[in-house]
């Protein structure tokens, strides 16, 4: 599985990629790869309040509706709102296809580096 | 095959359909539509043939063996049909004199009555439509009590992780947070995850006992109990009753209100739409908040569905318990754990349980290593299935096993039934393991081979439009 290293990742599988003063998330191609083809994305919307642990996004496949939980907490500014209709990107272009930008972050749960997680989805997998 | 839409042939008339015999009632221009509306005409005949060649096509409980986890596909015996077809009980109106249908009456009160001996529940109300319907109901029963006593900070509604993905749905509809805890290893409740989940902010417990694991959890209850004491009440989903019924109550488990599925466990027909009948009972202290049918009460959550229900899926309910009486409805739960117990160990020959040993009304295979290191899946063995003439058990639920297939045989299969679908089940197995590339293109005999499921939920097309003409 591809972990780029320039994110960070949470062990719920989702990425953090540090964008100026605010933060990109999405999920990971781990996380994809494990969900299936995904066929609806319910988005956040700009302004929700995202605290971390706490689930703000639902992902759904043929198989399930999955939870994506925020890996920090802050404020949605901005939603990458290609993905209401086109979910298959999450699938095909998981690091490009983020799920929301996100403000004033405070990084108060604890995140691997790409090294860590990619030992970490080893471990899972076995 | 063609839809009625499609097969249309203006002129051909409705003409089955009598004429109005009541004055016209002029309605209102602003509640007409501009344009008529494209229904097909089609003469009866045609009608009748095509509704037939649907039924031809359809797979039901009386085609064949039925092994849907969590469905509880058991025969639908013929005397609830004959019952349910007495004129005394179709020729009826929910609003006529109540002196002119006391049988009616009578068939509901029985209902009832029967339905609270077999839960341990003291009150009972046979409106609500469906399973999701009666849970729904029975969770508005939980947020009324609260708010009587004035405890409006009791949101907070506890799954464990196996649940049922309507009970967070109807924690959610009833505008509570839902909190999921998860399993032992085993497939129990983590007594002591529901210990830390469980505060001032508990509405309740929702749970099915058994699990969906199809294991009885013996610390039901401990369970109750720390729900109880941390002021929350006790849902029980019936939606796995069959194997309890008549044995052991949810009421004295310590749950305060359950619902039941009439058209799982007591043998009303269903899995074609409905319509269902779910049940829901009570302990006498939330009696008051039931839902009301005819007349308002004072105390009631509300009204959830017109008049008293699905009258005619209660009157085949109550036909099934007076025909199974106090002996047969516990010998039927017996012999519903009898056989997928039986059918278990037909199937550990070749496939890998997610729990081993004895089970309920059903168990979960897992077929994770086949998927990783054979490059067959579950799909594929369900798929494999329905060119044998079996509906495959329910498949990826619970969510909490990789690869599931859930089967519930029921008491109604018989043990050369059991054993004639084991061989099909050992054999497919074998020959996805030889060939699990061949595997893909199952199933071959049946009117749809293998639908892209993925672009059928990503564009679904859920209406027939009428072709516009006018359009080149």
């Amino acid at each position: 599985m591809n972990s780029p290293a320039e994110l960070k990742y949470s062990a719920t599988h989702e990425w953090i990629r540090e964008d100026g003063d605010t933060c990109l998330i999405g999920i990971t191609d781990y996380a994809q790869d494990q969900l299936g083809s995904l066929v609806f994305v319910n988005l956040p919307m700009e302004g929700d309040e995202l605290t971390a642990g706490e689930a703000f996004c639902d992902v759904e496949s043929v198989k399930a509706v999955s939870d994506v939980i925020a890996p920090v907490s802050g404020t949605v500014t901005e939603v990458n709102e290609e993905l209401a209709d086109a979910p298959e990107k999450l699938n095909e272009d998981p690091y490009g296809a983020w799920i929301c930008r996100v403000e004033n972050c405070s990084f108060d749960h604890e995140l691997m580096d790409a090294e860590a997680y990619a030992a970490f989805c080893e471990k899972e997998h076995e | 095959m063609k839809l009625l839409f499609e097969k249309s042939k203006p002129g051909t008339g409705n003409q089955y359909i009598p004429a109005c015999d009541t004055p016209e009632y002029a309605l209102d221009a602003s509640f007409l539509r501009e344009e008529e509306a494209a229904l097909p005409e089609i003469s009866e005949n045609d009608l009748s043939r095509h509704y037939s060649a649907l039924e031809k096509r359809s797979y039901g409980v009386n085609d064949g063996f039925y092994p849907l986890g969590s469905c509880t596909m058991k025969y639908n015996p013929k005397i609830n049909e004959a019952a349910a077809a007495l004129e005394g009980f179709t020729d009826i109106h929910p609003l006529q004199p109540a002196d002119t249908v006391s049988g009616c009456r009578k068939v509901l009160d029985m209902t009832k009555q029967y339905l609270c001996t077999i839960t341990g529940m003291d009150a009972m109300t046979l409106a609500p439509a469906a399973g999701a319907h009666g849970e729904f109901t029975g969770m508005m029963l939980i947020r009324k009590y609260h708010e009587m006593r004035g405890d409006m900070k009791r949101r907070k509604v506890i799954v464990p992780d196996s649940s049922h993905g309507t009970n967070p749905a109807t924690g959610t509809m009833n505008g509570m947070k839902v909190v999921s805890i998860p399993s032992t290893p085993e497939g129990y409740v983590d007594l002591e995850k529901l210990r830390q989940a469980v505060d001032d902010e508990t509405a309740g417990l929702m749970l099915t006992n058994p699990n969906t694991l199809g294991l009885f959890d013996r610390n039901i209850c401990e369970i109750t109990k720390i729900v109880h004491e941390a002021g929350g009440l006790c849902y029980y989903d019936g939606a796995n009753m069959n194997p309890i019924m008549g044995i052991v109550r949810p009421g004295d488990m310590g749950f305060d209100c359950i619902h039941l599925n009439l058209h799982k466990t007591f043998s009303t027909p269903h899995g074609g739409g409905g319509p269902g009948a779910g049940a829901v009972g009570c302990k006498q202290f939330l009696a008051e908040y039931l839902p009301w049918d005819l007349e308002e009460t004072e105390n009631s959550c509300g009204k959830v569905r017109s008049y008293h229900g699905s009258f005619l899926v209660i009157v085949k309910a109550l036909a099934y318990i007076l025909s199974l009486g106090k002996e047969g409805i516990p010998a039927s739960a017996a012999a519903s754990v009898l056989n997928a117990n039986y059918f278990k160990a037909l199937l550990s020959e070749k496939y890998t349980m997610a729990n081993p040993g004895f089970c309920m009304h059903e168990f979960v295979m897992t077929l994770e290593k086949e998927h990783k290191e054979h490059g067959f899946s579950a799909l594929d063995i369900a798929k494999g299935l329905l060119d044998n003439g079996i509906h495959p058990p329910t498949m990826y639920f619970p969510l909490i096993v990789h690869e599931a297939l859930m089967a519930e045989p029921t008491e109604t299969e018989s043990r050369q039934t059991l054993e004639e679908a084991a061989k099909i089940f050992l054999d497919l197995y074998d020959e996805a393991m030889k060939d699990p590339e061949s595997m893909q293109h199952r199933p071959q005999s049946t009117v749809i081979g293998r639908p892209d499921e993925v672009l059928a939920a990503r564009k679904p097309v859920l209406r027939w439009k009428k072709e516009e003409k006018d359009e080149g």
